[in-house]
């Protein structure tokens, strides 16, 4: 039943935008100007693209990110378990813990937290 | 507390009687469709309400009072007016994904917004990793964010984005290190269940040190999510226009406003869920009479209650703190938040395994 109601609230997040849309574009006045196609910049014509090389500060943070949020999946199953294992399910998790901040520090010694 | 099991499960079986299961199953399917989205739409419509009566008592202000008592038609009245206007898309822009980043982030909202337990039997998504799910769920957000800002050809949007993008991301971690702290006290990722455990007293109180700071860094972790408050230079307005939906215009970007605002509750109420009891009410261990008078007031009640009151918290500190930089909210979370969640989490390790909890 989980699964069908999955369905049924994935249909509705689609319903809502499909509807606001369709209703906005039904009864919106329409009007046709060269200049409303433009970029909302600063009022001069814009120069260039902005599909262009981006600072990237950005994805060494997302490159963090990954590590850690891995790490996260790993922690809920070991989280749920962690009353039965007691004393065994701290030190098992001490190590992995500890070469994870291993990576971290590394990341901070190497400047990879400065925005630079 | 009253189990709306019973309802739904007498709904099911009348039903039932009826009509063969299949129909009876896809008639009680559109119903709860039905009423999830008309919860979305409340919802929404409470939250923007709420704000601008909110922001405007902070600012010695009294906020929309025209339209109908107190100005309650406002938000309804504007609903309306952004109907009505034109949804306009940019000559240079990458005409598919501008327009599906809208459903994302509408789909990642529903979808948290699905696994909201609001009182006994009252939940729509209630798997047994529903923690997990929740943050997955949730996290198909940013996709559709970097997307809006991406696909709009445009560099005020590029740059909300992209600090969108690096903002979110990085405070996932500490939702994810705090929610973890309270799993790691309960030994349970289904929401139901971990509303239930809370009924001898919450966790804040059980979890005592770790719990709170752990709520403490998910207040801070989950208005930085929503892009709100001191980190609302996603779309800083005084700089970036309007951020990721510059280019957005009419419903298009009504959808972005009512997915952020949603999300505020959203935030909200796990928050209030998880640390706070959920629907369950306030108990004082040895005062017997005031815990009957708290067990008649219904489990919805107390849900919206707690859940309003970390929404106003989250409002408050928003119209408090000037707005960070990017490189502060960074160093923020990455040299702080990261490592005091590590260090909380195996505090609660420790309360656990030699049972130093309540």
């Amino acid at each position: 039943m989980n699964f069908v109601l999955l369905v049924v609230v994935i249909l509705i997040a689609i319903a809502i935008v499909a509807a606001a849309i369709g209703i906005a574009k039904a009864i919106a006045p329409r009007s046709y100007n060269q200049q409303k196609g433009e970029a909302y910049e600063c009022g001069i014509p814009t120069r260039g693209k902005s599909w262009m090389q981006f600072k990237v500060g950005y994805y060494l943070f997302a490159i963090l990110f990954l590590m850690f949020d891995v790490e996260t999946v790993f922690l809920f199953a070991w989280a749920a378990v962690v009353q039965d294992l007691g004393i065994y399910g701290l030190v098992s998790v001490l190590f992995f813990l500890f070469i994870l901040v291993l990576g971290l520090a590394y990341a901070w010694r190497k400047g990879a937290l400065e925005w630079k | 507390m009253f189990d709306f099991g019973i309802w739904t499960s007498w709904i099911h079986s009348q039903l039932t009687a009826l009509m063969p299961e299949g129909l009876a199953i896809f008639l009680e399917c559109v119903a709860i469709g039905i009423c999830l989205l008309l919860m979305y739409v409340v919802i929404a419509i409470i939250m923007i309400y709420m704000e601008r009566k909110v922001c405007a008592a902070f600012q010695c202000r009294l906020g929309p009072t025209r339209v109908g008592p107190w100005g309650s038609i406002q938000v309804i009245c504007d609903v309306f007016k952004m109907l009505t206007k034109e949804i306009i898309t940019v000559r240079h822009s990458d005409k598919f994904l501008y327009n599906l980043a809208p459903y994302l982030v509408i789909l990642a909202s529903v979808m948290a917004f699905a696994c909201i337990p609001v009182s006994r039997g009252l939940e729509i998504l209630d798997f047994n990793v529903g923690v997990l799910f929740f943050m997955a769920a949730s996290s198909i957000g940013v996709v559709g964010i970097l997307l809006a800002g991406w696909s709009s050809n445009n560099k005020f949007s590029l740059i909300g984005a992209m600090r969108s993008g690096a903002q979110m991301i990085s405070y996932e971690l500490s939702i994810g290190l705090s929610i973890l702290t309270i799993i790691v006290l309960t030994d349970t990722m289904q929401f139901s269940e971990i509303v239930m455990r809370q009924a001898d007293g919450w966790f804040i109180f059980k979890g005592h040190i770790p719990a709170v700071i752990a709520f403490i860094i998910y207040l801070i972790a989950g208005n930085a999510e929503v892009n709100r408050g001191p980190f609302d230079l996603p779309e800083a307005e005084s700089e970036l226009t309007a951020g990721y939906h510059t280019e957005y215009s009419g419903m298009h970007f009504g959808l972005f406003y009512v997915a952020e605002f949603v999300n505020l509750f959203i935030v909200s109420s796990i928050a209030a869920t998880i640390f706070l009891g959920g629907w369950m009410p306030l108990h004082i261990p040895g005062l017997d009479g005031f815990n009957a008078v708290m067990d008649y007031i219904p489990g919805f009640v107390w849900f919206f209650a707690k859940a309003l009151f970390v929404v106003w918290l989250l409002m408050w500190i928003k119209w408090t703190f000037p707005r960070l930089r990017i490189d502060q909210i960074l160093t923020l979370e990455w040299k702080y938040l990261v490592p005091i969640g590590l260090v909380n989490l195996l505090l609660m390790v420790v309360v656990v395994v030699f049972k130093l909890h309540f």
